[in-house]
């Protein structure tokens, strides 16, 4: 019998896209935490942030902004694992004669894509808010951070749904991973002037490196060097994904 | 004498220090429906889920269709179907789509997986609703589809594990009547468990009986009731156990072991 490789893949790919798609809920759900993030910090503390001099801060705060839409949405579309199991789907999957590896792939890609589609969706808000990319030619390597960021999160997300049970660790996962990823990033504040203890624990952040890569290609100015943040992200997710992968082997139903 | 499809040898599972399956052997020959009779908790699904490559066994050999389940569990897998006591269905996915999936995963090629949609919704009566989302059918329903699913890449061997359990007698009633169908149309050999005697005696051309993790009678439903003496299967359990399967169904001990195998089999 023929064995197309990418097909089982491709349709797990499909599934992710279909079923979010499908949940309209969901999607205007996933938007309100960044646009109230925007929103409120963006013109709560942005007059005090420009007295300080540090500009425009709805200019500094958006990728920051469209970072976490695309970590809560890919973190979250990866933990959906947990419903799989919840709802039997899980069993179809592992007695498919397909590999674990390529399971993941496939659920990785399309929470991945569902991620992406999300921070896109958030970018445009920003847009609305009255954000302005300085440069327009650089918007492809701002999406290439946008597909950096979601891998790695939907990773994280992938390998905490393997482990779990059941949902009711969720809020342990929000507040123990989710947030502290977010907040001790690049995404709220500049680096530069943080005490010592939070800068190196903001430098250790993933994150960090994805937000600074999105705000680099969509300002124009780097904190940590272009180079550096797409070797970390790529490094990041690649690791990140084996342990998923791994985690997601051990699973059993 | 025919050839067995599935083969188990001296086959263990234990959990921690409970045995949830104490050296089973049995052999299924092609072609036939094979009932796995036993109370709730005397290791029918933990058998099926070692026999479906889920879970690993502790000993002992085991052949799917010639392949051993844990050297080489993508043959295995390929030539069988399952449908889970549980459903196992994406409910956000129409019943069209969920046979795609299926498809896809098991490589049928598209013409191939075209043409075995259609044949399959139309033999368990859902191509008019292919259409429609997994979430508005009932229960009876799904575990129709289910069976249509399983068989979409044209498995020599249908695992079915507690196939009844939770529908109504109506609809129990159904799926025993289309299983022989099945079972001739499709060419396949039928393994399910079931706690129902009447299941059992209905439809299984062979019978081996579970209790507490050991196999203590296999054979037709004609060969055990002459062994035992007894004029039902019913009597036939008795004979061989020496309770009623109704009995131990509701005895605290064996809810528990049932739940500690529930916990034990999800870490």
């Amino acid at each position: 019998m023929a064995r197309p490789p990418v097909s089982a893949v491709y349709i797990l790919w499909l599934r992710q896209l279909k079923r979010y798609i499908r949940s309209r809920a969901r999607i205007i759900g996933a938007l309100g935490q960044p646009t109230l993030f925007l929103l409120a910090l963006g013109f709560g503390i942005g007059p005090t942030f420009a007295r300080a001099g540090g500009g425009d801060y709805v200019q500094f705060l958006a990728p920051g902004i469209v970072t976490m839409g695309i970590l809560f949405t890919a973190v979250f579309t990866g933990i959906e694992i947990i419903w799989d199991r919840q709802f039997g789907f899980l069993k179809e999957m592992l007695v498919a004669p397909v590999s674990r590896l390529k399971i993941v792939l496939g659920r990785t890609l399309g929470s991945a894509t569902v991620a992406l589609i999300q921070g896109s969706i958030v970018f445009l808000v920003c847009l609305a808010a009255g954000f302005r990319p300085a440069h327009p030619l650089l918007l492809p390597l701002a999406l290439l951070f946008m597909a950096l960021i979601a891998i790695m999160c939907t990773a994280i997300g992938t390998a905490v749904g393997s482990v779990l049970q059941d949902m009711q660790g969720f809020p342990l996962i929000m507040n123990f991973i989710v947030l502290p990823l977010f907040f001790f990033s690049t995404a709220l504040f500049p680096v530069p002037d943080l005490p010592g203890a939070v800068r190196l624990v903001v430098r250790l952040n993933p994150l960090s490196y994805g937000v600074d890569g999105l705000r680099g290609a969509l300002s124009g100015s780097f904190a940590f060097g272009a180079a550096t943040d797409f070797a970390v992200l790529c490094g990041l997710a690649a690791i990140l994904l084996v342990i998923g992968a791994h985690l997601f082997s051990k699973i059993e139903v | 004498m025919m050839t067995a499809i599935i083969e188990a040898r001296d086959l263990v599972k234990r959990f921690d220090r409970f045995t949830a399956v104490d050296h089973i052997s049995f052999a299924v020959p092609e072609g036939v429906i094979f009932g796995f009779l036993g109370p709730n908790g005397a290791g029918k699904t933990t058998t099926i889920k070692m026999l479906t490559t889920v879970l690993a066994p502790s000993e002992g050999q085991l052949a799917i269709a010639g392949h051993d389940p844990v050297r080489e569990p993508l043959l295995a897998r390929r030539a069988f179907g399952i449908v889970f006591q549980d459903p196992s269905l994406d409910d956000q996915l129409t019943a069209a789509e969920n046979m795609e999936l299926h498809g896809v995963l098991y490589g049928v090629p598209r013409v191939e997986r075209r043409e075995r949609d259609e044949a399959m919704l139309r033999f368990v009566g859902l191509w008019e609703r292919r259409d429609d989302y997994v979430k508005r059918f009932s229960g009876g329903i799904k575990r129709r589809l289910e069976i249509a699913r399983a068989l979409q890449h044209q498995p020599r061997i249908l695992f079915l594990d507690e196939p009844t359990s939770g529908l109504d007698p109506q609809t129990r009633n159904q799926i025993w009547e289309f299983i022989p169908e099945l079972c001739r149309d499709q060419q396949v050999t039928v393994f399910f468990t079931t706690h129902y005697m009447e299941e059992a005696e209905r439809v299984a051309d062979q019978i081996a009986v579970i209790d507490h993790g050991r196999i203590v009678a296999q054979g037709t439903v004609a060969a055990l009731r002459q062994q035992t003496g007894g004029r039902t299967l019913e009597d036939a359990f008795i004979a061989l156990t020496g309770h009623s399967i109704r009995e131990v169904e509701a005895a605290p001990i064996d809810r528990m072991r049932r739940m500690r195998q529930v916990w034990l089999g999800r870490r």
